[in-house]
């Protein structure tokens, strides 16, 4: 797990070139530094390319996107829908965080709590999560506690194994050294297996974020009348292509926020 | 009146080893004592009961007249390994004995912020680095250190809450001759400068006499002391007394307990 976080997180480095030492003047280090954009612009060459080829209710070229793009941020439709979608998602994401590491604490430490819960946790990752969508709309009454606990679900597994795998790691060493120091459960909750967990939970946070967006779009598509998932859906129903594009480029472009945010406490905090 | 007494220890493993078979030790305030032993002759079991970590099957640790069934506050313990905590710089790592435990409660220096606010512990830490001579180096990270100044650190961490008792687990084991030589060596003279009581474990009876006053010899499987040897060496002690007969004599004597069993 932590293996495929830490490709992640360097997949998230490359991508956001700014927080990276000054490069030397040669031209490869320049080709390494601009490669994100040398792909971005390849992916933009293709789409406008194929794009030409099909009317633009099927498959709208990026800059008629960027068009309606421009024109929904200045009409305030995405910034509005944005903002409703946010305050589902990160709500949400808090919520799993808070589950997440309520659940891995016992799990991590306990023999007897890992054999409890461990394999429902698992096999519950077995349930497609759009699947209890519909029962969490009919118990929060369509309203918008039924997204934010949708998002807390999706978000809750990666968080949870972070919090187990971060806690497993702390060197019996450790405990040994606190206890002979007579520090209470507590104190060493503050200065040993916090501190300690505390990049593990991080990189949880990091991915949990990116998929509270996916589970508060997902929840939005089931039936709402506002949030980025509605204009999404909204484009499909009025066969508004570009809208529906516009809505998806919104959507990654704030769950990349979400994970940039993280990754900026966890450089600060964890050096 | 002694002040730690270890009174017939026996620890027996869930596993059925007897790791540890009717073990009795008394010692005096301010002595040094060393226990050396081959490997598998319960030495660090030995240490983890008088450290109170661990509880053993029958006998008593009793430290200054009170019974030890949990870690004391009198008690400091130095491991093998330096068990710095790697987000710590070393002033933090020597400040952690104040903050859990008996110390003054208070939430955790952050992880980013090097410097360790003053709650009137610094100069007194300020003095352990100089000690063990790690000045220059306060606001280094474990990682950034060799092992032996890792040790250091550590030893400044066991001294820090003044304890009345110093337990040493082999904490040179893990390098190489030559710092472990000087690290005994400046052992030896914080142990003087910090007037406490010392106990420690080793498998090297070059190490065990240079330090003692006293070298309990352990046998192994079921450890059990098979002798107590005596130094009558002056202090402070160097390495060039190694050649002085009393010396050989107790290097003789030690070897002799041990060949015993």
């Amino acid at each position: 797990m932590s293996v495929f976080l830490n490709r992640i997180s360097d997949v998230a480095k490359a991508a956001s070139a700014t927080r990276r030492p000054p490069a030397r003047s040669d031209l490869r280090s320049w080709l390494v530094r601009l490669a994100p954009m040398i792909t971005m612009a390849c992916v933009l060459a293709l789409w406008y390319l194929l794009s030409l080829n099909y009317p633009p209710f099927i498959l709208p070229g990026p800059q008629v996107v960027a068009v309606t793009l421009a024109h929904k941020i200045a009409d305030g439709t995405l910034i509005v829908n944005t903002a409703v979608t946010l305050s589902e998602a990160l709500p949400g994401l808090l919520l799993g965080a808070l589950f997440g590491f309520a659940a891995g604490y016992p799990i991590a430490r306990f023999q007897l709590m890992d054999r409890l819960l461990s394999p429902f946790i698992v096999a519950s990752q077995g349930i497609p999560f759009i699947a209890i969508a519909p029962l969490l709309l009919i118990w929060f009454n369509n309203g918008p506690g039924a997204r934010i606990f949708l998002c807390a679900i999706v978000v809750f597994f990666p968080i949870t194994i972070n919090v187990i795998v971060g806690l497993r790691g702390i060197s019996p060493l450790w405990r040994d050294l606190l206890r002979s120091m007579n520090a209470t459960p507590w104190e060493t909750f503050t200065h040993l297996e916090l501190p300690a967990s505390l990049p593990l939970l991080l990189a949880g946070l990091r991915v949990g974020g990116t998929l509270s967006m996916v589970g508060a779009l997902a929840a939005e598509f089931l039936g709402t009348d506002r949030g980025l998932g509605f204009v999404i859906n909204q484009g499909r129903g009025l066969y508004d292509t570009p809208l529906v594009l516009a809505g998806i480029v919104t959507t990654v472009a704030v769950a990349l926020c979400i994970y940039g945010a993280i990754r900026y406490i966890e450089v600060k905090v964890v050096r | 009146m002694p002040i730690l007494t270890a009174d017939a220890i026996c620890v027996t493993y869930p596993n059925g080893t007897e790791a540890l078979h009717d073990f009795t030790l008394e010692m005096e305030r301010g002595e040094f004592v060393t226990i050396v032993g081959p490997s598998g002759c319960g030495k660090s079991t030995l240490l983890r009961v008088l450290a109170g970590l661990l509880v053993p099957t029958s006998g008593r640790v009793v430290l200054d007249g009170e019974i030890i069934t949990r870690p004391s506050n009198h008690v400091s313990l130095m491991f093998q390994e330096p068990a710095l905590l790697p987000w710590r710089t070393v002033e933090s790592n020597i400040h952690l004995p104040f903050e859990v435990g008996s110390g003054v409660h208070r939430m955790p220096v952050s992880r980013q912020k090097a410097e360790t606010p003053d709650d009137g512990h610094n100069a007194q830490i300020a003095d352990l680095i100089n000690l063990v001579g790690l000045r220059g180096f306060e606001h280094a990270y474990p990682r950034e250190l060799s092992g032996g100044m890792a040790q250091r650190a550590a030893l400044a961490r066991a001294l820090a809450t003044q304890p009345p008792v110093l337990m040493l687990d082999e904490p040179f084991g893990a390098l190489d001759a030559l710092t472990r030589e000087s690290l005994i060596a400046s052992l030896e003279s914080i142990w003087r400068a910090a007037r406490t009581t010392g106990l420690l474990v080793t498998h090297s009876i070059r190490e065990s006499i240079f330090l003692a006053d006293r070298v309990v010899v352990c046998s192994p499987r079921p450890g059990q002391v098979a002798g107590i040897v005596p130094v009558n060496l002056p202090r402070p002690r160097t390495w060039d007394m190694e050649g002085w007969p009393e010396f050989t004599l107790r290097k003789k004597q030690i070897r002799a307990a041990l060949g015993d069993v």
